[in-house]
């Protein structure tokens, strides 16, 4: 949440990267193309909804994609400088945990239940940092307390069942700060929490940040968590970025039409009719399947507003304002002055 | 007055849980404690609380697939708190439920017409294997599934589509009273809103009433047009969704409100006041009030010994507060 300076050179660069699955029925992208950058102390939201891409561009950054069936088919992931498909599978280990770090969205199956909090936080800080048993065991201690959790000198030794899931969140958090990483990936970090617990976890990762300029990339499919956390956010659909700006223009003025279906489907501020509810706007239909693509836009047979060129070829994510970029041949707001021919795709 | 659809009263669910390794001695999780509600006919009653707060005990209980401790519930006037499951089953016909998870609930190795028609042949309704046939083409239609696809499986379908047929298969027995455990929060944004518009569109046709439980308060709010928010097993605070968002009384239901992140970004950066500590466990709630270890203006002497009962506001609304509205409050 901390401002960097607007022109310092990204911390993350990440240029045309393609992610690929092999399946029965030939390889599917599950990542086609996806560029963006995360600045130093920066945010970087990446909103989307299941099977856009989103947690395959994060497995992809952190080198963690099962290979097979999985891989990096072309692109560059550059990292402070270097370029992390070059590196040897021992210096990526070594960036990775230390340098950048990931929490997931179930840190139950993230920890490993037959040993304790403290052998689980300790690991990485003696692997990375050299670290005596005794120094790590202090240190996980004073871990645990940043991210506020109460009695950390016993806690230490709890195994993950015995604590809440807010708790074992905070344990992720405490394991992946541990190393003292300038690039945070948190996948969905309180998708599974409650919101009371939720809002506690977001101002840690706030506070957090604060105090290490750190960056981090929240991917997230909750538009409030965006609005409340991230300054720049990426919308992908179906493994493409479609929009991308600060936070504060994507919500104000979208120009991507599925931005705009995704803004206006979150319930809120409903003015009830005296007749009663109102019914939320929907985006009709569902996500292509990625395996059989049609020409053209991925998002024509959804889109209110498509029109024949939409269905003739794919249309380029493009900078259409300074820092706004945006995957469609019609941005902006629609305009229902404006005639438009017939659309010749969809339905 | 006419009689409710759902009559709740003082309604407690506790289950023993073993104490120790071997097990000697018991101690009971209070999950529901002493609820009382009634939900009219084609209404929508929502349900929130965070987890563990015994919203869905309380759901299951009302449906009788839970036993009940004590108190009562009654069914369109009838009292089925401790009827017996034989008795219970052509009730069953008019109280059906639809599940979050919408893979887990359904049989993976029967087709979808299978699912759809098999409560319709338990209770009898179709005429026949071509009548039947044709009620669930209906009821897909209705749902927004392609009657074409009766024949396929479960996996073949999306999220949203499962959860369509979830809701397909409890209409297929024309209930009344339809319990909606979380039946959206395993669903994608845009999918919700189809899923939410639908479920209202139906109560609209058909004059079903919801117990509508989610933990997220902004569809809630958007579904139901009264909300009851939980706490340890208690409501809080019962109110309609516009009074409840627009001016909550009780301080949990404010805590919780103000923890829902807006999807503004205007909003964001006041520093919001945030609920510290998880829930404390419901095989000891804490003493008198049960929120007060939690709660920002808990008043020491008070709050800490006496349980506040659920009374009427000026308003209309609910609370369970010694210290919401002081002065205007009406003993219940």
């Amino acid at each position: 949440m901390s401002t960097a300076p607007p022109h310092s050179e990204p911390l993350l660069e990440i240029v045309d990267l393609v992610s690929e699955f092999t399946t029965d029925h030939g390889p599917l992208k599950a990542v086609d193309g996806v560029s963006l950058t995360v600045t130093r102390g920066g945010t970087l939201g990446i909103v989307g909804e299941s099977g856009c891409g989103k947690s395959v561009l994060a497995m992809s950054i952190m080198g963690l994609l099962p290979d097979p069936p999985g891989r990096i088919r072309r692109g560059v992931i550059r990292f402070d400088g270097q370029d992390l498909r070059k590196l040897e599978p021992v210096e990526l280990r070594r960036m990775r945990g230390n340098r950048i770090a990931m929490i997931f969205q179930e840190p139950m199956s993230s920890l490993n239940p037959v040993y304790t909090v403290g052998q689980q936080i300790t690991e990485a800080m003696r692997l990375h940092q050299r670290l005596s048993a005794q120094q790590a065991r202090k240190k996980a201690i004073e871990l645990l307390q940043r991210v506020g959790i109460p009695a950390a000198e016993t806690r230490i030794d709890a195994y993950p069942y015995e604590l809440s899931g807010g708790m074992r969140q905070r344990v992720m958090i405490a394991m992946a700060i541990s190393c003292e990483p300038d690039l945070l990936i948190a996948d969905e970090p309180t998708t599974a929490l409650d919101v009371t617990i939720q809002a506690q976890i977001l101002q840690l990762l706030a506070n957090l940040q604060e105090e290490r300029g750190m960056s981090i990339i929240m991917i997230t499919h909750d538009l409030g968590v965006i609005a409340e956390f991230v300054d720049e956010v990426l919308v992908m659909y179906a493994g493409k970025a479609v929009e991308r700006s600060k936070t504060v223009d994507l919500f104000e003025t979208p120009q991507h039409p599925y931005t705009r279906g995704l803004l206006a489907s979150v319930p809120r501020d409903v003015r009830r009719t005296s007749a009663g509810r109102v019914r939320l706007p929907t985006i009709e239909g569902v996500v292509p399947d990625l395996r059989d693509l049609k020409e053209g836009c991925r998002f024509r047979d959804r889109c209110p507003d498509a029109m024949a060129r939409c269905a003739e070829s794919e249309p380029p994510f493009e900078e259409i304002t300074p820092g706004r970029w945006a995957a469609c041949y019609y941005p902006g707001q629609p305009d229902p002055n404006q005639a438009r021919p017939a659309a010749g795709a969809g339905e | 007055m006419s009689t409710p659809l759902l009559s709740v009263r003082d309604l407690s669910t506790h289950f023993p849980v073993r104490k120790g390794l071997f097990g000697r001695g018991t101690q009971v999780v209070r999950a529901v404690d002493g609820i009382t509600f009634e939900l009219p006919h084609g209404e929508t009653l929502g349900l929130v609380g965070e987890s563990g707060c015994g919203k869905s005990t309380l759901g299951r209980t009302v449906l009788r697939l839970l036993s009940p401790t004590s108190g009562h519930i009654e069914f369109e006037g009838t009292d089925i708190t401790h009827m017996p499951q034989a008795d219970l089953r052509p009730l069953r016909r008019r109280m059906q439920i639809v599940f979050q998870d919408p893979f887990g609930s359904l049989n993976p190795r029967m087709t979808v017409r299978a699912a759809i028609g098999e409560a319709m042949r338990i209770h009898r309704l179709a005429s026949g294997p071509e009548d039947e046939r044709k009620r669930v083409a209906a009821l897909m239609e209705r749902v927004g599934l392609r009657p074409d696809t009766m024949e396929r499986y479960p996996h073949e379908f999306s999220g949203g589509q499962r959860q369509r047929i979830g809701i397909a298969r409890a209409l297929a027995v024309e209930p009344k009273l339809i319990v909606a455990d979380e039946p959206v929060s395993a669903l994608d944004v845009s999918i919700q809103a189809q899923i939410v518009n639908l479920l209202m569109d139906l109560q609209d046709d058909l004059g079903i009433g919801f117990l509508f439980i989610a933990h997220d308060l902004k569809v809630v709010e958007h579904v139901s047009h009264r909300v009851a928010v939980m706490y340890l097993g208690r409501i809080v605070e019962l109110a309609s969704s516009e009074a409840l968002v627009g001016d909550p009384k009780h301080p949990y239901t404010r805590a919780l409100l103000a923890a829902v992140p807006e999807a503004r970004p205007r909003a964001k950066r006041e520093k919001r006041r945030l609920l510290t500590g998880d829930v404390p466990s419901p095989i000891a709630p804490p003493p008198g009030c049960p929120f007060h270890p939690r709660c920002p203006i808990a008043e020491p002497d008070r709050c800490a010994r006496e349980v506040p009962r659920l009374r009427a506001l000026a308003d209309g609304r609910q609370v369970a507060c010694h210290l919401a509205d002081e002065g205007h409050a009406s003993d219940a």
